[in-house]
């Protein structure tokens, strides 16, 4: 039963979500309708639940002073902090629990939450994904090696897509004479990216929508069960 | 081969601070390097600029500050292009910080156009989750998402919202997107089910993936790829923000990144050719 009922649910839910689709009208689109709404209410428990274990797995790993602990530290910490700031001075135009805190704010500009925000949190994401850029460049000396024709095709491709992307690669052929427009970087880099990028970009599209239906369907008839938990 | 030296693994600290200072000093002293507008650019454009004056449009800021630095010009950029024709502006957000995002955005534009005010000319509705179940539900009933805004105001109350009831009242959608959920719900969602204008903007690095999505059918009208696609939609507004200052920088960046594959190559070329000989 405890297996079974999930199954079920799934399966009903699944046919009924699946025929409004197709069948657009009474009960369908209604019941559809409602199926939704409970879904946005799941959604909005989900971030709760994201949060409590978040909670979780940072203070396990704080108490049991796993390796590294103390960045999980540091993370529980500045949860602490912003939550306690949103939930005591609010957000933007929304009071807390403090009220709109006005002390703060006449000393900070704004309010703590939105503070931390702009000057911490924002340049510490930004900063995150920045670091992207040199490891790219680092790979790059070390893994686009020329070994066969394939990895000859991909470099040359890759080398004009990245010109053609930058303002340097309209700088070196803009001296060409507009008849021979389509030689610019910038146009040699858009065909690339319109044939035949395009063309292997609707192949993964066709074969993981189509992927999507096979492990969709195995879902639907319980042939998939992982999604439940536990081993099979 | 034992006897022979083999060229050396340049030092990876090299490489960062080559890098580093390739990419801080172009935001120092300005190059001005031109980039060439695309049509995927002048689309987009031509979008916003063929929808009439008092049009609601919305504009979603599914994005968080990690990838601000290529979004957010693109936002600043569609907002004042939308205060010049005169459009009213929904923003919402379905990543929990696209509302700051929002908020910041048009804090910047505002300083320029001071008399459009809030609940007339823009309102942020704020973050919903649920993705792609959140934009179903607002093609069929948009305040029944959103009853309040950001401020914990009804939705009832602001004039500009009276005549929008669901997503095919909208002008268009443009969703700023750094992943799921984003563009690719607004494209399956507004646009094939409610058949509203879509269109976005993105990281470059997911920009191949969208493409397929510009085609006869305008699932997506347009598309702004990266910082150039912000830097693009600058130049056509003639507005020298953050986006242009930044093309200076990835250009050189990206050159380095060529020079580093060459001497990769070289490198490697040099270590085949000692092992032949042996």
């Amino acid at each position: 039963m405890k297996r079974f009922l999930p199954l079920l649910i799934t399966f009903i839910v699944g046919i009924i979500v699946l025929s409004s689709e197709f069948i657009p009208h009474k009960p369908f689109s209604s019941i559809n309708e409602v199926l939704e709404n409970w879904f946005l209410i799941i959604a909005g428990f989900a971030i709760i639940l994201g949060q409590l274990s978040l909670l979780r797995v940072n203070s396990i790993r704080v108490s049991e002073k796993t390796e590294n602990w103390q960045y999980y530290l540091a993370g529980l910490i500045s949860f602490a902090v912003m939550l306690l700031c949103g939930v005591l001075w609010g957000t933007q135009d929304t009071a807390g629990l403090l009220g709109n805190g006005e002390r703060i704010v006449a000393n900070l500009g704004i309010k703590p939450f939105e503070y931390l925000f702009v000057n911490l949190y924002q340049h510490l994401s930004a900063t995150m994904f920045a670091l992207l850029a040199f490891f790219i460049a680092s790979a790059a000396y070390r893994a686009f090696i020329v070994r066969s024709f394939e990895s000859t095709l991909l470099m040359i491709a890759a080398v004009i897509v990245m010109l053609g992307r930058t303002s340097v690669g309209t700088s070196m052929t803009a001296w060409l004479p507009q008849n021979l427009k389509f030689m610019h970087l910038p146009n040699i880099a858009d065909f690339i990216m319109n044939y035949p990028n395009n063309a292997a970009q609707r192949a993964i599209l066709i074969s993981s929508a189509l992927g999507i239906v096979g492990s969709s369907l195995r879902i639907l008839l319980g042939i998939e069960r992982s999604y439940l938990g536990g081993k099979d | 081969m034992s006897n022979k030296k083999l060229p050396k693994q340049v030092d990876r600290r090299y490489i960062y601070l080559i890098l580093l200072i390739g990419v801080a000093v172009p935001l120092l002293i300005p190059i001005g390097f031109i980039s060439e507008v695309s049509e995927l650019t002048l689309k987009v454009y031509e979008m916003v600029e063929s929808t009439p004056e008092n049009a609601v449009v919305m504009i979603s800021f599914d994005y968080d500050p990690s990838t601000g630095t290529e979004l957010q010009p693109m936002a600043k950029a569609l907002i004042e292009h939308a205060f010049k024709k005169n459009q009213r502006i929904i923003a919402v957000a379905l990543w929990p910080q696209g509302v700051q995002m929002a908020e910041l955005a048009f804090a910047d534009i505002l300083e320029k156009y001071p008399e459009k005010n809030y609940g007339i000319d823009y309102v942020n509705l704020g973050f919903k989750s649920g993705g792609m179940v959140t934009i179903q539900a607002m093609g069929r009933n948009f305040k029944e998402v959103f009853p309040t805004d950001t401020k914990g105001i009804p939705v009832g109350e602001h004039a500009m919202l009276d005549n929008v009831r669901t997503l095919k009242q909208l002008g268009y959608i443009v969703s700023l997107s750094a992943g799921d959920p984003g563009l690719k719900g607004y494209i399956m969602t507004a646009h094939d089910m409610y058949g509203v204008k879509v269109s976005g903007g993105c990281t470059a690095v997911s920009t191949p993936g969208f493409l397929p999505y510009v085609n006869d059918q305008n699932q997506l009208y347009g598309l702004l790829g990266g910082l150039k696609g912000a830097a693009e939609y600058e130049s056509l507004l003639d507005v020298k923000g953050t986006a242009t200052s930044g093309m200076d920088s990835q250009s050189i960046a990206h050159l380095l990144i060529i020079a580093f594959i060459v001497m990769g190559n070289v490198r490697a070329r040099k270590i085949r050719q000692l092992s032949k000989e042996d």
